[in-house]
């Protein structure tokens, strides 16, 4: 459980990094929470990883009166933690809460984990759901963002290119008058989930409308998908879905 | 100290990352990685090399044509048995046929692992693909063959009966049949495997350092594999991150090819094995199948029990048959089963092998009782405890002899315990009387829950010896080592307490050692929860005959008679008169005249310190200088621990998620010498049965290969997912040894299965035969139960347009 060998390179700009990223075809290692394995299994063996870790400016959290931005290198942790994030949507912490555990989500970053694009991620099935976006940076095509909706390809897929560096995520904060709520089941706490449900339910004077985000399963389950996707429902009652959360919660150990 | 809840005092050193680990040692050595089969079952062809000679850092690749000597032959049958007349072990490196996916073919040493692992994968071997027998079912079936010659995949059938359990069935008012399997787990500590070998060629020895369960045996092994003289082998074990049983196995493969290798290239090599090497490579344990008759009267006693099981042993049989011995004498557990038969056939398949996990079988036979007494109660419709009750050995009735033979070749005699009052004190502590009302106010909530138990006896301290030194050196510091090894357990606690309480001094004075063949060369290792027991015992004895002599020195030096004298925190002194006393470490200057002062200490033993008597020899005749002692402990059988546990669980009604919300223990083993630590050791066992009944298993498809081979995959349980354990003991001491004390080690893993099965049985209203079990197998069964007694309850929420 050695990985083959690769160069190491460590920049200091995203400039940097996106050009060394496309002299040396290399990957990005950010949190290393889920490349680190997979190299270590001999899975896949990049010739040179490109460090970002030493890119000043990347781990801010931004917490503007539209959406909360988060830096390639906030961790998992990062987010969690961050109060301001949590007073203007609380879904972010909730839902990141089940990604893995506190160590875990010590190195990881989230916007390493919407680039990895894992169905079975928490983070990703929340960008769909609030319909957020990926800021990108390549030496060739300079800066451009994508839609949530187009940067999930497929399992593992996203539609980041090659050379392209993620350098930021923005949640949009839910309209207000929303409520939210994250289910996950898993195995054991902190494992990838076998499934997950993500929701956010709007409500205005007259009607209401509710909006649903399910991450996908792993692996052959029924009903598995194999990228996230964003449900859409009108009409419902109001009520439903907070007292279930309440009722999963019982016995669940708290986290993080 | 004696009974006392003292704190570890290797918990400092290890918490705070001064621990030393295999891996810790030997930076200088040369790395070493193995290509591994990645078939099941195959004839090697070919192995090519070539692309892998260029590799910058390359030392040596090593195949089966390389081994000489001793090394070429296959590996020892540990144990052999009269019964197990198709015992197989396998080759150091494969000498033309695998025999599972793991097992090493090639030996890579190279400057680092890196290196080493580069060239495993430029290594090309050409296989010729064989029929793999991959479980119970495919290994009876016989179609295929593990080992080309041994007929049916039976490498033993082995029986034991007392009385006619047939007639007794035949004539008994009331018979059932059962079902039971148990899938396979494994020890998996932290710490996998690990070796580290120096050879000194001036010196032509070996010093070995092993992550084992024995260094002494291991010693033995490499001594007699690569033909040196035992004496220029000593095998050191450092600290250990864990064994729970994998680690008794011995010599493993690399355990010989790892010495082999530094002899051979005069420089020191160091083999760590990684996770996915553990999981093909290493050992599992528990696959077992059943089928159970029993016969029994109105009130749910037991007239007769036959049980037939298929135990799946792997690919090879190095440890013989110890695991299902076990399991076939101790599932019997505190009954008494009237006339007993037991018949098994331990069978090869192209898996992993199967050795001893903590537990050794227990579990597997304690499943089967339990259901056998659960299928009883609801047979006849009374309390579950009762039934139980009624079968009980009775206090009155020890020592009881059960007519078998147990693991150690000599009788199943069990020497002490009191069931009944061990029931009645786990019956108060989970509140078996009041679960009713619980579970009717659960229901109302639309709730199910369930309580189930499970009972076990176990034999533990097996001989056949254990031995101690204890050496008091002049500055009044007790050095103590045994022979046996620790991975963890707090051995070097327990015996520190010991050792203080017999010999008179501060626990702080006193430092252990195990597992070091440079201090102890007789041994014979962890497993079968015996180091209280045996190294305890010994330790004790060691320390009574050091006292002897620090008091008959001191008697001398103080004019006083040994009677009249007592040992208080390291000072000898006259029983009632005070000022008249001298330390432990003088009288250790005492014990051994010099000639030579090379300290201040020292000086006070020369030959003109002090007056001398001419007539008399410095050192007195039968004595030996220094204040020190060996002695040694062999008991005439193994002593028996017991325990009962309680669970109360809840399933989800729509997920069938499990959860545990009590589990709760009354434990018996004997006098506890440190409650803390014998906590600490059923923490760990219950979260291992816990593991064993709700999480873990090995997913092997119908080529042999293992599916779930990481820690992503197999779902050891996180502390998250173990229970709050609720704890009682009870203490009935043992007979057979000094200090009274029983096994604790492995109690807490054996009843996890059974009383867990239990508890979601009496939750789903439906028999539970098969561990472990997950929420999509308890889905299926509510599918095949349509009429279980709790409606599943439906309330859409989201659903997709
Ligand atoms: C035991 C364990 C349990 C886990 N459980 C969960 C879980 O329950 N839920 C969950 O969602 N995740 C889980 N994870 C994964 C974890 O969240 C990862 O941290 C995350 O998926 C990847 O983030 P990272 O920063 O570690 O990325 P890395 O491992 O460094 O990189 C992952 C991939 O993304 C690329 N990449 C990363 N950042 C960038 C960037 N800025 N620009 C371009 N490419 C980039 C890398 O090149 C690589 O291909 C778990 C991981 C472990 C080890």
């Amino acid at each position: 459980m050695k990985p083959a060998p690769f160069a190491y390179h460590r920049p200091s700009t995203v400039d940097e990094a996106a050009s060394m990223l496309a002299a040396t075809e290399g990957k990005i290692l950010a949190g290393g929470q889920s490349l680190i394995p997979i190299m270590s299994m001999r899975l896949a063996a990049p010739a040179a990883l490109v460090d970002l870790n030493h890119v000043t400016g990347l781990a801010d959290i931004d917490v503007s009166d539209t959406a909360v931005r988060i830096g390639a290198l906030t961790r998992h942790g990062d987010l969690e933690r961050n109060v301001a994030a949590y007073d203007a949507n609380p879904l972010l912490r909730r839902a990141v809460q089940h990604v893995a555990h506190a160590t875990i989500r010590n190195r990881g970053t989230t916007v390493g984990s919407l680039v990895h694009a894992d169905p079975a991620a928490e983070m990703p099935a929340v960008l769909r759901l609030l319909g957020g976006s990926v800021e990108v940076v390549s030496t060739a095509r300079g800066r451009r963002s994508i839609d949530a909706e187009a940067f999930f390809v497929g399992p593992l897929e996203s539609a980041l290119e090659p050379d392209e560096v993620a350098v930021s995520a923005c949640f949009p904060h839910p309209p207000a008058g929303s409520g939210s709520a994250w289910l996950e089941i898993a195995r054991r706490h902190g494992d990838y989930g076998l499934v997950g449900v993500g929701a956010l339910v709007v409500l205005d004077s007259d009607s209401s409308g509710e909006r649903g985000g399910v991450p996908d399963q792993r692996g052959g389950h029924p009903g598995a998908r194999r990228r996230h996707r964003r449900l859409q429902r009108r009409g419902v009652r109001r009520g439903g879905l907070g007292g279930r959360q309440d009722a999963r919660g019982r016995g669940h150990r708290p986290r993080g | 100290m004696f009974g006392q809840r003292i704190r570890r005092v290797e918990d400092p050193r290890l918490l705070s990352g001064r621990g030393r680990y295999l891996d810790d040692l030997g930076h200088d050595a040369l790395a070493v990685a193995f290509v591994r089969s990645p078939h099941a079952h195959a004839r090697i062809v070919d192995i090519d090399v070539s692309a892998a000679l260029a590799v910058d850092g390359l030392v040596a690749i090593y195949t089966y044509d390389d081994l000489d000597g001793r090394t070429s032959e296959p590996l020892p049958l540990l144990i052999p048995h009269p019964t197990l007349n198709q015992g197989r072990t396998p080759y150091p490196l494969a000498d033309g046929e695998v025999n599972h996916v793991g097992e090493a073919i090639a030996m890579v040493v190279a400057s680092d692992r890196y290196v080493a692992e580069d060239v495993v994968g430029l290594i090309q071997v050409e296989y010729e693909p064989l029929p793999p027998v991959v479980g119970l079912a495919a290994s009876r079936d016989g179609d295929a063959l593990v080992h080309a010659d041994v007929p049916g995949n039976v490498a033993a059938t082995m029986v034991q009966e007392v009385g006619d359990a047939a007639a007794a069935i035949a004539a008994a008012a009331h018979r059932a049949t059962l079902s039971l399997s148990i899938e396979r787990s494994a020890s998996m500590p932290m710490e996998g495997k690990g070796v580290l070998a120096r050879w000194d060629a001036d010196d032509e020895s070996l010093l070995v350092h092993t992550s084992t369960q024995s260094s002494t045996s291991v010693r033995q092994a490499i001594a007699a594999k690569l033909s040196i003289p035992v004496d220029r082998v000593e095998v050191v074990t450092p600290d250990i991150g864990g064994g729970f049983g994998v680690k008794i196995v011995h010599p493993w493969p690399e355990e010989i090819l790892v010495p082999w290798a530094a002899r051979r290239l005069g420089q020191p090599v160091k083999w760590v094995e990684d996770r996915r090497e553990h999981f093909i490579s290493s050992a599992h344990e528990r696959g077992q199948l059943h089928e159970v008759e029993v016969g029994y009267d109105d009130d749910g006693r037991l007239c007769g029990l036959s049980v037939r099981f298929w135990h799946d042993n792997g690919a090879y049989t190095p440890y013989g048959l110890i695991v299902p011995i076990i399991t076939s004498t101790q599932l019997l557990g505190p009954y008494k089963p009237g006339a007993y038969r037991v018949e098994f056939q331990s069978m090869y398949t192209n898996t992993v092998i199967v050795t001893p996990y903590r537990g050794a079988g227990r579990p597997q036979g304690c499943f089967v009782m339990e259901r056998v007494m659960d299928a009883i109660a609801a047979d006849l419709g009374i309390d579950r405890a009762v039934v139980r009750e009624r079968n009980f050995i009775q206090p009155a009735e020890m020592p009881y002899d059960h007519g078998l033979m147990f693991q150690d070749g000599r009788p199943l005699v069990y020497d002490s315990g009191d069931f009944p009052a061990s029931l009645a004190k786990l019956k108060a502590l989970v509140g078996w009387d009041e679960f009713d009302s619980f579970r009717a106010a659960a229901r109302a909530e639309g709730r199910r829950v369930g309580i189930g138990l499970g009972c076990y006896v176990e034999g533990t301290g097996v001989g056949p010896y254990e031995g101690g030194h204890l050496r008091v050196e002049t500055d009044g510091s007790v050095v103590v080592s045994t022979g046996l090894t620790s991975q963890g357990q707090g051995h070097q606690t327990m015996l520190a307490q010991i050792v203080a309480d017999e010999l008179g001094v501060e626990m702080e004075r006193v430092r252990v050692t195990t597992g070091d063949t440079r201090r102890f060369k007789y041994a014979v290792g962890t497993f079968a929860s015996r180091t209280a027991v045996m190294s305890g015992s010994a330790v004790a004895l060691t320390a009574r005959k050091v006292r002897a002599k620090a008091l008959k020195i001191a008697a001398n030096a103080l004019e006083a008679a040994v009677d009249d004298l007592e040992i208080v925190d390291g000072q000898i002194r006259v029983k009632g008169s005070p000022g008249s006393e001298i330390d432990l470490g003088s009288v250790a200057v005492l014990s051994n005249p010099l000639r030579y002062a090379f300290d201040a200490g020292a000086a006070r033993a020369t030959q003109f310190a002090g007056p001398v008597d001419p007539t008399a020899p410095p050192v007195p005749e039968g004595e030996q200088p220094g204040l020190e002692g060996t002695d040694y402990y062999s008991p005439v059988g193994s002593t028996f621990a017991n325990g009962m546990h309680a669970v109360v669980v809840e399933t989800d009604p729509e997920t069938a998620e499990i959860n545990i919300l009590r589990y709760c223990v009354v434990h018996d083993c004997g006098t506890v010498i440190n409650p803390m630590i014998v906590e600490g050791q059923i923490h760990g066992g219950v979260a291992q049965g816990v593991a064993g009944a709700l999480y873990e298993r090995m997913e092997y498809d119908d080529a042999g290969q293992l599916l779930n081979a990481s820690y992503m995959d197999f779902l050891m349980p996180y502390a998250s997912e173990v229970p709050h354990i609720e704890i009682d003991h009870l203490e009935t001491p043992s007979p057979l040894n000094p200090l009274g004390v029983k096994g604790a080690g492995e109690a807490g893993v054996i009843p996890g299965s059974a009383a867990i099965a239990s508890a979601i049985e009496d939750a789903e209203g439906f028999p539970i035969t098969a561990m472990p079990i997950s929420p999509s197998e308890l889905f299926a069964l509510r599918a095949q139960h349509p009429r279980a007694r709790h409606p599943s309850r439906k309330d859409p929420t989201l659903s997709t347009p």
